[in-house]
């Protein structure tokens, strides 16, 4: 087949998981998520297990050791079957903390620590650089092997170039739908979709294979079997300690793996999702593994001596002339590696930004990150991490020259995740265990996983001199790499999953034992082990009312962007029966909004963040008690008094305001009178007197036309007044006639803002408008919505006090409603003044001539209550900004 | 407030809470089942045997874990069990 | 010649005053607000002033105050206007050393009235 036909064909296969990928996005956009989280999807998606290690790998596995691979299907098995307990209990502490990843689950767990998450996702760096590098290696290797057959077959100098092609590809990909977004939870539905179907293609593919191999080539499972022991090769016999070994290994590793974690935690695991895949996850192992040693069997004895075993699956179709099959083989490979390695970095990449660049950023430049956008400078963190490690992964294949069997780079990966097993298990189980075991632990595996599998695979004399290898470190006979404390003659690998997981459990043990951790990871502690109890989420560690809701809002905002943030604490508001969407910053509120942003950006950062603005988390001495009490009832007294306390304060908080608001009214009250009074007699005075002028006759008829002029205005505005207090009455009683049509809101907005220019003219005054969102019809009354237009527009001409004023005019529309932001530039309205702008006569200075008599955002309010929607104040915007929100069609009894 | 119910309430989710614990075994038995290739023979030779019995024994796994999880399924849900006074998932 | 300052911010107001009031002879300064200060009043050398009640920056109220409190200013009579009409403005007024007030609308001969009772008194003293 010719190698741009190859290519051709790929660039289209990957155009469809594009397409699919892009469908499910839309979907989940549209809020129909329950179809794209279903079990089933949920499943196959963990397929992303099996990458190509498993379908061009296992087969040269085969081929080497015989039965050995399946150990590697067996463990996930064993742990899919009858532990999923264990990871119910990671998804349910991955939903109810959002947890972004593994490292961030751990850094969380042990008092949301920052020097975890670093050491967490360096192992995760080190560890998936080997299991990328295999990737690229085992799609380097499909294209060379399609493209040799051919006459024009292109020589091997050509691989470093497939390779860093297909690096790039994946790295564009990754980027388009791994950091579209920065969602909370991390969820990415467009790539879990792709990712289930890339699993669909790569059974059907391998299966195929192994059916054509079994029943096509050789000639049924009887025969089959007959070849299988006539093949027994040497080196197929079972050892006991790799086989032990790597069903634990492999079991570790299904927990552990970044990507295994992304998939089954973050994702958005259900327990429902659980139950199926408790048995329906090892089935797909199994149909995975049925056909491997078929196929290494019949490889063996077909293929000319010397020819690479790990590409059977590739070379067995193309040799009996099976070009259509080989294709699908090699798409079933091509799936297996690249939904491995987009998975993969989505999730190293989520680790690097949220434990390393962001931390470094909060401290080099504290300022920036509490005032700048966030969420711009996390999404390019993410993009440049995605591309650095798979740069990772690419140098490492060059390095390793792309020689090594695919099989032995996968379990040098295995192990080194593995050693994130114990701390993990121990912090979901063990609220003893502390920050600084587990510090121990890792650096401790870590280290041992190293020395004794990682630097030694590159052989003698690269990494690690010869001497070490036979004389041990600093000539220490006890610390030789293949044979840690003298005991030689064991399996290398056996060797170091051993030694590693004795040394990480005795070092994380220990170090839990002799230390004593801190309020916060105590606090975690409780919440991560208890996960299950009602009230698991504990006493909250942020002090009562220090953090002004505004600030919280604003840095809300450029986390979460502003639509959710908003729409975050007007709920909140709305809980604490308050209007607007300031609520109170209680400390549950503090805590929740933690979780939410530790959602985005991991919870070492949003801990960080949060104390900025709220002062140090503070924790009081009765938290601790509770915390440290392990007997229920006092648990439970302390949160029923807590509760108490904090409902009582919560309603004196609410009749402060009430009162607050109460006493304004009644000032208003006397204002308003006063102020009726104020601006009819005005006009009156100048219509007196100079109509006393004009009775009095002999004037000259010049001062007679000027002075009638006058009269006449003033009887206008007066006229004017009067037409805006019965206005406002009509409106209030909800008696308006309204004269609905269909009208685009462009239009409105181009005829409110001409109107209004009438106002200042003299400014120069910018608007930035975005024309394509305003261009949309709405049913309602456009001469009323006009009205309102004109008085927010003519206000901030009037009110905005920027050297170079601005006005923004944004459009939104969701769920049948269309919100139209009026955003300027100025120093906005101060909060006290926030609650009494739209009450009748509230100027805010004592500028009265600055407009008409202060009844402009009362009229505002009362003309969009009347059109089935609302005004209200935007907080925290910067300047001055009001949001008109409307139904897309009014309603019969709207109208 | 949700509280904790008082213990023993939940009688009627017994045979669940057994079944479960059979999900929690099942592992072991496994364990048991795919070391047995290495105790018979000595692991030497007889691949196609042992891969047959393995693939059998990996079926069956996967079945028992078919009828617990259906067993499971029926559970009155996780809320409930979220309630009890002593969660299986604590360590020991 | 009585010299009177008018600080008056509606401008048709001001301009129905002015005619007024120099029309009986008057000479007539009309300010729109009390912005330039005391300074400003005490350079012009009034022999009456009469303020608006609201003002924008500084109110009536404030400016009378000032008046009161300066040296050159001290004896100057001080005529008040006010359109909102409540009790509780003529007595923050009085109390602050007013010499007349007045309720918006008025008519011209009240006006005409007040002021020449207030420049006569002026003269006298």
């Amino acid at each position: 087949m010719p190698f741009n036909l190859l290519v051709l064909f790929c660039l289209c296969y990957v155009a469809m998981l594009f397409c699919v990928a892009f469908l499910a996005e839309r979907r989940a956009a549209e809020g129909r998520v329950r179809w794209l989280r279903s079990p089933a999807i949920y499943t196959l998606s963990l397929s992303i297990y099996c990458t190509a290690w498993t379908f061009y790998g296992a087969v040269g596995y085969a081929a080497r050791s015989g039965l050995e691979f399946v150990t590697i299907y067996l463990g996930p098995t064993l742990v899919f079957v009858g532990w999923w307990w264990v990871l119910r209990k990671l998804v349910r502490i991955g939903r109810q903390q959002r947890v972004t990843s593994i490292a961030d689950l751990i850094s969380s767990r042990f008092g949301k620590s920052n020097i975890l998450g670093v050491v967490v996702t360096l192992i995760a760096v080190i560890a998936a650089t080997p299991y990328i590098a295999l990737q690229l290696q085992s799609v380097t290797l499909s294209f060379a092997v399609f493209a040799s057959g051919t006459p024009e077959g292109w020589a091997l100098p050509n691989r470093d170039a497939t390779a860093i092609w297909v690096a790039g590809g994946l790295a564009l990909f990754t980027i388009l739908f791994g950091t579209r977004n920065l969602d909370a939870k991390e969820q990415h539905h467009g790539v879990v979709l792709a990712i289930a179907v890339e699993a669909v293609v790569k059974l059907v593919a391998l299966l195929a294979v192994g059916i054509f191999v079994v029943w096509g080539i050789a000639g049924g499972a009887q025969e089959v079997f007959a070849r299988i022991d006539a093949t027994q090769a040497a080196g197929w016999t079972l050892q006991p300690d790799r086989w032990i070994g790597m069903i634990a290994v492999s079991g570790a590793a299904v927990i552990c793996l970044p990507r295994m974690f992304q998939v089954m935690v973050v994702e958005g695991g259900e327990d429902r999702h659980l139950a199926l895949a408790s048995w329906a996850f090892p089935a797909y192992l199994l149909l995975m593994s049925l056909f491997i040693v078929p196929i290494a069997v019949i490889g063996l004895e077909r293929m000319p001596a010397g020819s690479n075993p790990d590409m059977f699956v590739l070379t067995l179709p193309l040799a009996e002339g099976q070009g259509g099959l080989a294709l699908l083989a090699f798409l079933g490979g091509f799936s297996s590696a690249t939904s491995m390695v987009i998975v993969e970095s989505i999730a190293l990449a989520t680790m690097v930004s949220n434990h390393i660049v962001m931390p470094l950023w909060l401290r080099l430049a504290p300022k920036a990150a509490m005032k700048g956008d966030v969420r711009r400078i996390v999404l390019l963190a993410r993009r440049l991490s995605i591309v650095g490690v798979l740069g990772l992964g690419y140098a490492y294949y060059r390095m390793s020259g792309g020689s090594a069997a695919l099989a032995a780079m996968g379990l040098i990966a295995f192990a080194g995740m593995a050693q994130v097993l114990p701390v993990l298990l121990g912090g979901i189980f063990w609220r003893g265990a502390t920050k600084a075991g587990a510090v121990a632990g890792l650096v401790t595996g870590f280290a041992v996983w190293a020395f004794t599998l990682l630097l030694p695979f590159f052989g003698p004399g690269t990494l690690l001199p010869q001497a070490v290898f036979d004389h041990g470190l600093f000539g220490l006979g006890w610390l030789r790499p293949q044979a840690l404390f003298g005991i030689a003659g064991m399996d290398p690998l056996v060797h170091a999953i051993f030694w590693s997981a004795v040394l990480n459990t005795a070092a994380f043990c220990a170090g839990s034992l002799l230390t004593f951790p801190g309020p916060v990871e105590r606090m975690q502690g409780a919440a991560f082990v208890n996960v299950f109890d009602a009230d698991a989420a504990g006493p909250q560690g942020w002090a009562r009312g220090r953090a002004e809701p505004e600030a919280l809002l604003m840095m809300a905002q450029r986390i979460l962007g502003e639509e959710p943030a908003l729409a975050l604490f007007e709920a909140e508001a709305r809980a604490q029966g308050k209007a607007g969407y300031l609520p109170d910053a209680t400390p549950d509120f503090v805590a929740g909004l933690e979780r939410r942003l530790a959602g985005s950006v991991g919870a070492a950062t949003a801990h960080a963040m949060i104390s900025q603005i709220v002062g140090r988390a503070t924790v009081s001495v009765e938290d601790l008690m509770a915390v440290a009490n392990e007997t229920a009832q006092i648990m439970e007294y302390s949160a029923q008094l807590e509760a108490q306390r904090e409902e009582l304060s919560r309603t004196a908080g609410a009749l402060r305001e009430a009162n607050e608001k109460l006493t304004q009214l009644s000032v208003q009250k006397d204002a308003f009178l006063s102020q009726i009074s104020h601006e009819l007699r005005t006009p009156m005075t100048s219509i007196r007197a100079f109509s006393e002028v004009l009775t009095e006759g002999d004037l000259p008829p010049e001062l007679v036309a000027n002075y009638g002029r006058i009269i006449h205005d003033e009887a206008i505005r007066l006229t004017r007044l009067l037409d805006d207090l019965l206005d406002l009455s009509v409106l209030e009683n909800g008696s308006v006639q309204l004269n609905l049509s269909l009208v685009n809101l462009q239009q409105l907005l181009d005829r409110a803002l001409a109107a209004a220019s009438h106002t200042r003219p003299e400014r120069s005054f910018t608007v930035i408008r975005d024309l394509p969102a305003e261009n949309l019809f709405l049913r309602t009354d456009g001469d009323r919505l006009v009205q309102v237009f004109i008085n927010l527009v003519s206000n901030a001409r009037k009110y905005c006090d920027a050297a170079s004023p601005a006005l923004t005019i944004s459009v939104r529309q969701r769920a049948g409603r269309v919100h139209v932001d009026f955003t300027d530039n100025g120093t906005g309205i101060a909060k006290q003044h926030q609650a009494i702008i739209f009450e009748k006569f509230a100027r805010l200075s004592d500028q009265h001539r600055a407009g008409g008599a202060g009844l402009g955002l009362a009229i505002c309010r009362e003309v969009m209550a009347n059109l089935g929607g609302q005004v209200s104040y935007l907080p925290g915007r910067g300047g001055a900004s009001f949001r008109v929100t409307l139904p897309l069609r009014i309603g019969r009894q709207a109208a | 407030m949700a509280r904790r119910v008082p213990l023993f309430l939940k009688r009627r989710s017994y045979r669940q809470r057994r079944l479960r614990d059979a999900a929690r075994l099942l592992p072991l038995v496994g364990m048991f089942l795919l070391l047995v290739p290495l105790i018979g023979a000595g692991g030497a030779g007889n691949t196609a045997g042992h891969g047959l019995y393995l693939f059998l024994v990996w079926l069956g796994l996967v079945a028992a874990a078919a009828a617990l999880s259906a067993g499971l399924g029926s559970d009155p849900g996780d809320d409930g069990e979220a309630d009890s006074p002593a969660p299986p998932d604590r360590p020991r | 010649m009585a010299h009177v300052v008018l600080v008056e911010d509606e401008p048709n107001i001001a301009e129905a005053i002015r005619f007024i009031l120099s029309r009986d002879g008057c000479t007539v300064t009309a300010l729109s607000d009390g912005m330039g200060g005391i300074e400003q009043l005490r350079s012009l050398g009034p022999d009456l002033v009469i303020l608006d009640l609201m003002l924008p920056g500084i109110s009536g109220l404030e400016l009378l105050a000032a008046i009161r409190a300066d040296r050159g200013l001290r004896g100057v009579p001080v005529m008040m206007l006010t359109a909102k009409g409540q009790g509780r403005d003529r007595e923050a007024a009085l109390q602050a050393g007013v010499n007349h007030f007045m309720t918006k609308p008025f008519s011209n001969t009240e006006m005409l009235a007040a002021v020449r009772g207030l420049v006569a008194r002026r003269g006298a003293g």
